[in-house]
C-alpha cells in the first residue's frame, strides 16, 4: 500500500478486519467496509455497539488494535515500508487530520473564542492562512450555516442548535474530503434538530463524504447512500438505507428498528 | 375551550390595570442590631487601649515617605513582580511537562515539585545565599567570576523566591488545564492542530479562568513572603523599616508602617486580580459581572430614576 497509486477509483475509506478494545473490553471486533467517495455513509445501532468508536478511529482519534484502516489510499497512523508499519509521529498525524473533518455530539466549540474565531482557528494556525482570508471565509460558512449575525457570539450565547451549526462551520473550515459526523443531533433539544440537518441535507447535494452515526433514522432514509447496523463490535447488516430500514433481514436489526422507528 | 379544560387566567397587566405591587412588613434582623453593637463596643475598647499606649503616633506619617521606606517598598514590589513571573512562566512549563507523555520531562518535573516545595522557603533564600561557600568560583564556560559576586542579595532572593513559587505555580497550573474538559483537546485535534498548538490556543486559555485566582492569592502572598529576603540583607520593606527602627528606637511605630506599605500593596494587587478574573471569564458567562465602577454607575441612575417615580 505504501506505493499505491491515488486514483478516482479508490473508497474514501476502507475498513479490514478492524479490532480495537479498551484494555481488555472488546469494541470493535472485525470491521469491514468501505465508504466510496461523494457518498453519505450512515451507521446506527444500539449505544455501545462501536460505531462511534470506529468513527473516531477514523481520524486517529483512537488507535485500532488489529486490522487495516485507510482514507483516501493512505493508512490512519501508519506508515507501511516493506512488510513494516511505523508508528506516525503526532505531527503526521495531525497533518492528516486536517482533511477529515469532525462534528462532535457535544459540539466541543472552544469556548473562549466568537463563533467567528472558532470558524478561523484551524485555517490560520494549520494552514497559516492569513487573518483576511480565513475571515473572509469563515464569514462566508457562517452564512452558508445561517449564522451570519452570530459571528460575535461566543458559544453559551448560542442555542445547541446554533452551536452545532458552528461546529459544521468550524470543521468545512479546513476544506475537507471526508467529514465525520458523531451523533450531531443527539444532544439537541427536538425543535432544533432540523436546522442542523438541513445544512448536513445541503452538505450532501454539494457532494461531500459523509460519514454520520446516527439516529435519525429519517434523515438515513432521505439523505443516505449507504446504511450500516452494528451491534455489538461488528456489521450486522449492510445496504441501501431504504432496503435496510424497511426490509431488514436479521433478527437484531429488526428488533433495534423496531424501537426506534 | 372544550368544557373541563384547563382555565387560563389571562394576566392583569394586560387588561390595562398594572399588578398591584406587595406591600408587607420585612423580616426584622435583631440579631444584626446587636451583634453591630457588641462590634461597635469592642472595637471602641481597643482604640482606647492603644490610644493610652506608649506609641509614638507622630513618626508614623513622618515616615510613611521617607526615602528608605519608599526605596523599600519599591524593592519589596520588584523583587515580588520578577519573582512571580519566574514562577509563573516556570510553573506553566513545569505543569505542562509534569503532564507530558514523556517519562523523562514527567519525572524530572516531579523531581523539582518534590525539591522546592519540600523545604521551606528560608532555607532555599539562605541557600542561595551562601552557595559561595560550596562553590567560590562560578564558571559557565562563557562566563566566569567569584560566586560572591554574582550572588548579591538580590539573586539569591529572585532565586530562592521565583524557584520555590515555580513549584507551587506548577501544581496550580496543572489543576487549572486537568479541569479544560477533553473535548477541547479533541476537538482541537481533529482540525489538524498539534499537541503544542492545542495547548498554547485551546487548553491554556480555558485554564486560565480556573489558574488566575490563586495566581492572585500567590501574588499577594509572595508581596508578604517576600519579608523573609530581609534574613539574607535584601534592602526591601521590612529591611528598611527595621534599620530604621535600630537607629531611632521606634520599633512599633516602624512595624506600623511597614504594615501600612504591605496592606496598601496587597490592595493595588486585589483590584488588578479582579479584572484579571473578569478578562478570562469570557465565554464561561453569558454577561460579565459589572465591574465596581458600572456597579456605582448602574445605582445611581437608579436611584435617580426612582426619586423621578417617587
Amino acid at each position: 500500500m505504501s506505493n499505491m497509486i491515488k486514483t478516482s477509483g479508490h473508497p474514501m475509506v476502507k475498513a479490514e478486519g478492524v479490532h480495537k478494545s479498551f484494555g481488555l473490553v472488546p469494541v470493535l471486533k472485525g470491521i469491514d467496509l468501505e465508504v466510496q467517495p461523494q457518498e453519505v455513509f450512515c451507521l446506527v445501532g444500539p449505544s455501545g455497539s462501536g460505531k462511534s468508536t470506529f468513527l473516531r478511529c477514523i481520524n486517529h482519534l483512537e488507535k485500532i488494535n488489529a486490522g487495516r484502516l485507510s482514507v483516501d489510499g493512505e493508512l490512519v497512523g501508519y506508515r507501511e515500508r516493506g512488510d513494516r508499519l511505523y508508528e506516525l509521529k503526532d505531527r503526521e498525524v495531525a497533518a492528516k487530520r486536517r482533511d477529515i473533518g469532525m462534528v462532535f455530539q457535544r459540539f466541543n466549540l472552544f469556548p473562549h473564542m466568537t463563533a467567528l474565531g472558532n470558524v478561523m482557528e484551524a485555517p490560520i494556525q494549520v494552514k497559516g492562512e492569513s487573518k483576511s482570508v480565513a475571515r473572509e471565509r469563515a464569514l462566508k460558512l457562517l452564512d452558508r450555516v445561517g449564522l451570519a449575525d452570530k459571528a460575535h457570539s461566543y458559544p453559551t450565547q448560542l442555542s445547541g442548535g446554533q452551536q452545532q451549526r458552528v461546529a459544521i462551520a468550524r470543521a468545512l473550515a479546513m476544506q475537507p474530503k471526508l467529514m465525520l459526523f458523531d451523533e450531531p443531533t443527539s444532544a439537541l433539544d427536538p425543535e432544533l434538530v432540523g436546522e442542523v440537518l438541513d445544512v448536513m441535507r445541503g452538505l450532501a447535494e454539494d457532494g461531500m463524504t459523509m460519514i454520520v452515526v446516527t439516529h435519525e433514522m429519517g434523515f438515513a432514509r432521505e439523505v443516505g447512500d449507504a446504511l450500516v447496523f452494528m451491534d455489538d463490535g461488528v456489521v450486522v447488516e449492510a445496504g441501501h438505507p431504504r432496503e435496510v430500514l424497511t426490509n431488514p433481514q436479521h433478527e437484531r436489526t429488526k428488533a433495534f428498528l423496531s424501537k426506534v422507528l | 375551550m372544550p368544557p373541563g379544560g384547563p382555565t387560563v387566567h389571562k394576566s392583569t397587566s394586560a387588561g390595562g390595570l398594572p399588578p398591584q405591587a406587595i406591600k408587607a412588613i420585612p423580616v426584622r434582623h435583631y440579631g444584626r442590631w446587636i451583634s453591630a453593637v457588641l462590634v461597635l463596643g469592642v472595637l471602641s475598647l481597643i482604640g482606647v487601649a492603644f490610644a493610652n499606649a506608649d506609641v509614638n503616633w507622630n513618626v508614623i506619617p513622618d515616615y510613611l515617605f521617607f526615602d528608605t521606606i519608599v526605596r523599600g517598598a519599591a524593592n519589596t514590589l520588584l523583587i515580588t513582580v520578577l519573582s512571580m513571573t519566574v514562577g509563573v512562566v516556570l510553573g506553566i512549563v513545569l505543569a505542562v511537562m509534569r503532564l507530558s507523555k514523556n517519562p523523562v520531562t514527567s519525572t524530572v518535573a516531579w523531581l523539582y515539585i518534590y525539591l522546592f516545595r519540600g523545604t521551606p522557603v528560608l532555607v532555599q533564600l539562605f541557600l542561595w545565599y551562601n552557595l559561595a561557600l560550596i562553590f567560590p568560583v562560578l564558571n559557565l564556560g562563557f562566563y566566569k567570576d567569584e560566586m560572591t559576586d554574582v550572588m548579591t542579595p538580590f539573586l539569591a532572593a529572585l532565586l530562592g523566591l521565583g524557584l520555590n513559587e515555580a513549584a507551587y505555580m506548577a501544581e496550580i497550573c496543572r489543576a487549572g488545564i486537568q479541569s479544560v474538559d477533553e473535548g477541547q483537546t479533541e476537538a482541537s485535534h481533529a482540525l489538524g492542530l498539534t499537541g503544542t498548538q492545542t495547548m498554547r490556543r485551546i487548553v491554556l486559555p480555558q485554564a486560565m479562568r480556573v489558574i488566575v485566582p490563586p495566581t492572585g492569592n500567590e501574588f499577594i502572598n509572595m508581596l508578604k513572603t517576600s519579608s523573609l529576603a530581609y534574613a539574607i540583607q535584601y534592602q526591601e520593606l521590612l529591611k528598611a523599616a527595621t534599620d530604621i527602627s535600630s537607629r531611632t528606637l521606634a520599633v512599633m511605630e516602624m512595624l506600623f508602617v511597614a504594615s501600612i506599605w504591605y496592606l496598601f500593596l496587597t490592595s493595588i494587587f486585589s483590584i488588578g486580580q479582579y479584572y484579571l478574573e473578569r478578562r478570562f471569564a469570557r465565554g464561561a458567562t453569558r454577561n460579565l459581572p459589572p465591574t465596581p465602577l458600572q456597579k456605582i454607575r448602574a445605582n445611581l441612575t437608579r436611584l435617580s430614576h426612582r426619586e423621578r417615580v417617587a
